[in-house]
């Protein structure tokens, strides 16, 4: 138990780190999917805005529910919340503790990718390019144009190499508003989440330490709790399929002598383990029954009490009175040929 | 037990390490993101100055509040802060002395940025292009106060067609860039000499406070650790017998509603203990079906008692 122990010590005190790790890997993740992305704006009038805007604003709600669903905590905060009452309380301090920490970290990468799309500023020269104020930057010589006009003209001011309005208003100086805007945006957007997060880290402990250090504890206590049962489950099943796996072949032994009228052969004292392991089975011919046996009629899950492996493994010798169910009927059944 | 005040000791004499570290990455990291910044200045009369100052000046606003969201000990100190005095003192030299090294970890990433902002000099062109005497130069000295408004703006933009080949412009981009430099290399300078006076004039002015603030500090930051280390500890024994006193409980459920014959005690021994008596398909699923509709309360006195 001493190295159970340690070692859920430290994934707990892991767990907090490989939950920051992961975040920080979709943060960078996020950054590099941004760098590799083809941008195309489509220099159409009404496309462009919602191009630009989609870009901008899809990918974050994409990579905020990647965020929740990559999180292992997610199953427990449902289990949690689910779950009936039963003999336990449920308190909602603690599964709000578990929402808020898990939102928070899932807001970190679509907060990059907003930052580095405004900072980077394609996204809002192809939404917006349409709305630029021609009074300030136009030339003072342009030809009279009606709107729709105007509005293709301005339309294709992302690209270059198409554009033809340089008399209406010079590409470079619609560019360098446009970014400007977009890079001040991005400047106040990065700096109104990290106020938030300050205020956020911040205010806590001035508030509501107490109610903190508890909803803490039992978020953690149902996690380990989880993980706990889990592994004792496991050991169970490890040692349910043993139990089972061993009446079986013992079961099949005991018939097979009883079909052969062999006398019940003694394993010699000394025989060793090797022996005991064989569980009486000691040619191909009966192997390979025990094998299509074991895959056309597994033995049903209930073990029964009685049949332990005691000393050298034959269930044959000095058995209690059977619990007289169906079980003992069903194991005979394999052997029909059939 | 020994391993576990191995680990707290590396633990603690690298806390100090770790927040350095931090400090020195989050350094790097601006100057990294000033380099894949895509500085464009907008050319125009009223935005200069307002895209150069707020490019100078809220990226550092931004790394400081970072430096103190990252800096675990900042948390300590506000929990010292606001906690009720109860039946332990509170020490504000231990406060003070937290919130001092605290915020110089915190200075340094935005002085860096400010730093090599001036030390680059586009942002000071950009913000003070506007406001150069253009009779200074002698490209701007004849020309009429709209345009020489509109040209000096457009000064930091050098493909700009107007002044591409424009001497006045280079002219009026070099003396800003003086300016910029030989302001970034003074902070520089000023900085530089109030840490090394500060450093090495501390021992002489209440060193023995200072030695202990700085212990009672180390031992708030420790003492919490293993605060959090203790309750971990403790969650994973109490879950550890309210399962097994769960395993029992349904074990004694299944003898009172089963018919079968009672084993025999060395039921205990080998795989058997581990079985806990539910040996049925129906046994298992029985309890995980109580597992997840009736969880156990939050009690184990009554094993603790056994």
């Amino acid at each position: 138990m001493d190295k159970f122990r340690m070692i859920f010590q430290f994934f707990q005190s892991n767990q907090e780190s490989f939950m920051n790790g992961i975040c920080g890997i979709m943060a960078l993740a996020s950054t590099q999917m941004y760098s590799a992305f083809d941008f195309n704006c489509p220099c159409l009038p009404h496309y462009n805005l919602a191009y630009g805007l989609g870009i901008l604003l899809v990918p974050p709600f994409i990579l905020f529910l990647l965020g929740f669903v990559l999180n292992n905590n997610i199953s427990m905060l449902a289990e949690e919340w689910r779950r009936p009452r039963g003999r336990r309380g449920k308190d909602p301090a603690v599964l709000r503790y578990m929402f808020c920490s898990m939102a928070q970290r899932a807001m970190i990468a679509p907060a990059v990718w907003v930052s580095v799309t405004l900072l980077d500023g394609k996204c809002i020269t192809c939404a917006f390019c349409t709305s630029v104020p021609l009074e300030t930057l136009g030339n003072a010589s342009h030809p009279r144009l009606s709107q729709g006009e105007v509005q293709r003209v301005l339309a294709r001011i992302p690209c270059k190499e198409i554009y033809n309005g340089q008399q209406l208003v010079a590409n470079e100086v619609a560019v360098r508003y446009l970014r400007c805007i977009s890079q001040a945006l991005g400047w106040c957007f990065v700096l109104l989440m990290t106020t938030l997060a300050f205020l956020v880290r911040s205010l806590r402990p001035c508030f509501s330490q107490a109610a903190f250090l508890k909803s803490r504890y039992w978020s953690h206590y149902i996690d380990i709790e989880r993980k706990l049962f889990d592994e004792t489950c496991a050991e169970h099943a490890r040692s349910f399929a043993k139990v089972c796996i061993q009446q079986f072949f013992e079961g099949m032994s005991t018939d097979l002598v009883a079909a052969r009228c062999h006398l019940p052969r003694k394993a010699p004292a000394d025989a060793g383990e090797a022996a005991e392991k064989l569980l009486g089975i000691t040619d191909q011919g009966t192997m390979n029954m025990a094998l299509k046996s074991w895959h056309r009629c597994k033995p049903p899950l209930h073990l029964h009490p009685p049949a332990l492996p005691t000393g050298n493994g034959w269930a044959g010798e000095g058995q209690p009175p059977r619990h007289p169910s169906a079980p003992q009927k069903e194991t005979a059944a394999y052997y029909s040929w059939v | 037990m020994d391993r576990f005040r191995m680990i707290f000791q590396y633990f603690q004499s690298n806390s100090e390490s770790v927040m350095n570290g931090i400090c020195g990455l989050l350094a790097l990291a601006s100057v990294k993101m000033y380099t894949s910044l895509d500085f464009s200045c907008p050319c125009l009369p009223q935005y200069n100055m307002a895209y150069g100052l707020g490019v100078m000046l809220v990226p550092p606003i931004i790394l400081f509040l970072c430096g103190l969201i990252l800096n675990r000990q900042s948390l300590v100190m506000l929990e010292e802060w606001r906690r009720p005095a109860g039946r332990r003192k509170k020490d504000l030299a231990v406060i003070r002395y937290m919130c001092s090294s605290i915020m110089q970890r915190a200075m340094v990433a935005p002085v860096v940025w400010i730093i090599v902002t001036l030390l680059d000099g586009k942002c000071l062109i950009c913000a003070f292009s506007g406001s150069m005497d253009p009779q200074k130069f002698v490209g701007f000295a004849n020309v009429s106060t709209e345009q020489v408004q509109q040209l000096l703006a457009k000064v930091p933009c050098k493909d700009e067609e107007l002044m591409r080949n424009n001497t006045s412009r280079k002219a009026v981009s070099r003396y800003l860039r003086c300016c910029s430099q030989a302001l970034g290399w003074s902070i520089l300078l000023i900085l530089i000499i109030a840490a090394f006076l500060a450093r090495w004039l501390r021992p002489c002015f209440n060193q023995a406070t200072l030695l202990q603030a700085r212990h009672w500090s180390n031992y708030i930051d420790i003492e919490q650790k293993i605060f959090e280390e203790t309750c971990c500890e403790h969650s994973q024994l109490f879950a550890h017998k309210c399962i097994l006193h769960f395993f029992e409980s349904m074990q004694q459920e299944i003898k009172l509603h089963s018919f079968s014959l009672p084993r025999e005690g060395e039921g205990a021994e080998g795989e058997e203990g581990l079985l806990q008596g539910i040996t049925d398909q129906d046994q298992v699923n029985k309890l995980l079906k109580t597992w997840y509709y009736e969880k156990p309360p939050l009690d184990v006195s009554q094993a603790h008692q056994r």
